[in-house]
């Protein structure tokens, strides 16, 4: 998870250079092949019997598995509880985040007061918490939320308060001679400046917060993708578990989508971000 | 021609548009162990346009920040208009080296934050469009910065230092990063604003030409102090092939470089 908050600009430099402009469209095209040559050898894999339906079942079952589940509408409501369960937690330690983030980025008083002991509980990996949350809140939904949010707070906070820093100091003072006024300077030049690094920092809380959830789903839950897959392990149905992984899976890239429209909604201005 | 006179025979800006007297008196900045300026006494009189020349790091950019507020001396005043800066703020505005514009705001949104205090006033879009019509960008007004070029984006950062008609405007090399050519239209430029709005000009520049070119005075920083104050009796507009332009030029720059001149 350390790695996961440090570098924060890396992703946005490894997006397609100016240097090889066809990279995405390319990748959009042919990206696609490599995955149904996949899925095709191992249905092949499957139904010529060199691959046991108890080790690996075939994608034609997992197919079936996620038909029977959506008729009998548990796939549906499992799903809807870990998505909700995903974005209270992204919410709340999001919230908490951006608020430390800004306050310790603007204010030295805020950041002598809290910044050194944030660091310090970072290099507590959360998940280690588990069975203290566990005795904490049992395996009720608040043990769920306080690991998420846990998880989501760091890389949201450490990108947000590297964001306001690394605020053109040069913009900063030409707004003030031109007499801005500190709300409009906030709203104008700060928040603007540091919302790339802020977004980094969400994608980045984005893949702790699944990671979290499906741990915490799978140990300590009664509901949820997670949930589903354990129980399905104890019946040895194994395409139900295939079936959780790949829907954790999607989940996880749908979330990266909407992370890339927000983006490109509000980054308009951004070169990255920019359209032709 | 003296200052006053030129700005009396300049038409079409607003009465409370023209220029206003900056005077620094005895100031001096002292960064750490190193005085920069020591005592240093400068004046520019209503609408005149005084350029300061002098080495690097000599304290250029420290005077020009003392004299639009960025900055506070660690002795002596500043005053506009015979007030002080504090109450004069808002009637001067500097232009920077870099555009320094917002990426994130359109060109148009950049120009109105040069409104200051008007910026919520009506009619703000159209003074700013109107500022931009003056640099001749009135077409990019809905554009990103970032699409600009580099001699464009320092013609928006000019639309933005002059829109809310500013007394004295600060500039602290705006155009030495522009190759030469867009320098020389940047120069028409600055100087027919400074003809139409009548503001004070104070520019700093490390090119001698450009300070031949632009001011109605030349001041020279050496040693934290003023070592030269000369005035510039070439007619508008100038020309850089005559041979007054040349002489004035050469003994300033001699100077500049400690070389044994006759004073010009
Ligand atoms: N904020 C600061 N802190 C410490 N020293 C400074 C600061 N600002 C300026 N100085 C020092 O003051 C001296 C004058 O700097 P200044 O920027 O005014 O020079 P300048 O004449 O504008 O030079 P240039 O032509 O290279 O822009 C330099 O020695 C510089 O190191
Ligand atoms: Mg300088």
């Amino acid at each position: 998870m350390t790695d996961a908050t440090a570098a924060p600009l890396e992703r946005l430099r490894a997006r397609p250079s100016p240097g090889r402009p066809f990279g995405w469209r390319l990748s959009g095209a042919y990206g696609w092949i490599a995955p149904a040559l996949l899925v095709a050898l191992w249905q092949a894999g499957s139904s010529l019997g060199f691959i046991a339906d108890t080790v690996l079942p075939s994608p034609a079952s997992v197919v079936a598995a996620a038909w029977r589940l959506t008729r009998s509408g548990e796939l549906a409501s499992n799903i809807g509880v870990s998505f909700l369960r995903a974005m209270a937690g992204l919410a709340v330690g999001g919230a908490i985040g951006l608020v430390f983030g800004f306050a310790n980025g603007l204010s030295k008083v805020s950041e002598g007061l809290s910044d050194s002991t944030l660091q310090m509980v970072r290099n507590i990996p959360h998940l280690a918490l588990i069975p203290l949350v566990i005795v904490w809140f049992g395996i009720d939904e608040g043990a769920k939320l306080f690991l998420v949010s846990l998880g989501v707070f760091f890389p949201v906070y450490v990108n947000t308060l590297h964001g306001v820093r690394s605020v053109d100091p040069q913009l900063i003072e030409m707004a003030k001679s031109y007499g801005m006024p500190r709300a409009a300077l906030f709203r104008r030049v700060i928040l603007p400046g540091a919302l790339p690094s802020i977004f980094v920092g969400l994608r980045y809380a984005l893949g702790v917060m699944w990671l979290t959830l499906i741990v915490a789903e799978t140990i300590a839950a009664q509901s949820g993708v997670g949930y589903m897959a354990m129980q399905a392990r104890e019946f040895m149905m194994t395409d139900v578990v295939v079936l959780s992984i790949l829907i954790y899976a999607l989940l996880g890239k749908l979330a990266d989508v909407a992370t890339r429209l927000l983006e490109g909604f509000c980054l308009p201005w951004h070169p990255a971000y920019r359209r032709a | 021609m003296n200052a006053t006179a030129l700005a009396a025979s300049r038409s079409g800006g607003s009465p409370s548009a023209a220029g206003a007297e900056v005077e620094a008196r005895a100031i001096r900045r002292t960064f750490g162990d190193t005085t920069v300026l020591r005592g240093l006494d400068f004046r520019a009189p209503a609408g005149a346009f005084v350029a300061v020349v002098g080495r690097s790091g000599c304290g250029k950019s420290t005077l020009l920040r003392l004299i639009a507020g960025l900055d506070a001396p660690d002795g002596g005043s500043v005053t506009i208009a015979g007030r002080p800066l504090a109450d004069a703020s808002d009637q001067a505005r500097v232009m920077f080296q870099e555009p320094r514009l917002l990426p994130w705001a359109s060109v148009l949104a950049n120009v109105e934050v040069g409104l200051g205090a008007e910026r919520d006033a009506p009619g703000r879009r159209e003074r700013a469009l109107a500022a931009l019509a003056s640099v001749g960008l009135a077409d990019r007004a809905a554009d990103w910065p970032a699409t600009l070029s580099g001699g464009q984006r320092q013609r928006v950062a000019l639309a933005r230092a002059l829109v809310s008609r500013p007394r004295v405007l600060a500039l602290d090399e705006p155009l030495g990063a522009l190759d030469a050519l867009t320098r020389i239209e940047m120069q028409r430029l600055l100087e027919s604003a400074w003809l139409r709005d009548g503001f004070t000009a104070v520019l700093v520049t490390h090119d001698v030409a450009e300070a031949v070119a632009l001011a109605d005075r030349i001041v020279l920083i050496e040693r934290g102090a003023i070592a030269l104050d000369v005035g510039v009796p070439l007619a508008r507009p100038r020309h850089r092939g005559a041979a007054e332009f040349g002489r004035l030029e050469e003994a300033i720059l001699a100077r500049l470089l400690g070389d044994p001149a006759p004073e010009p």
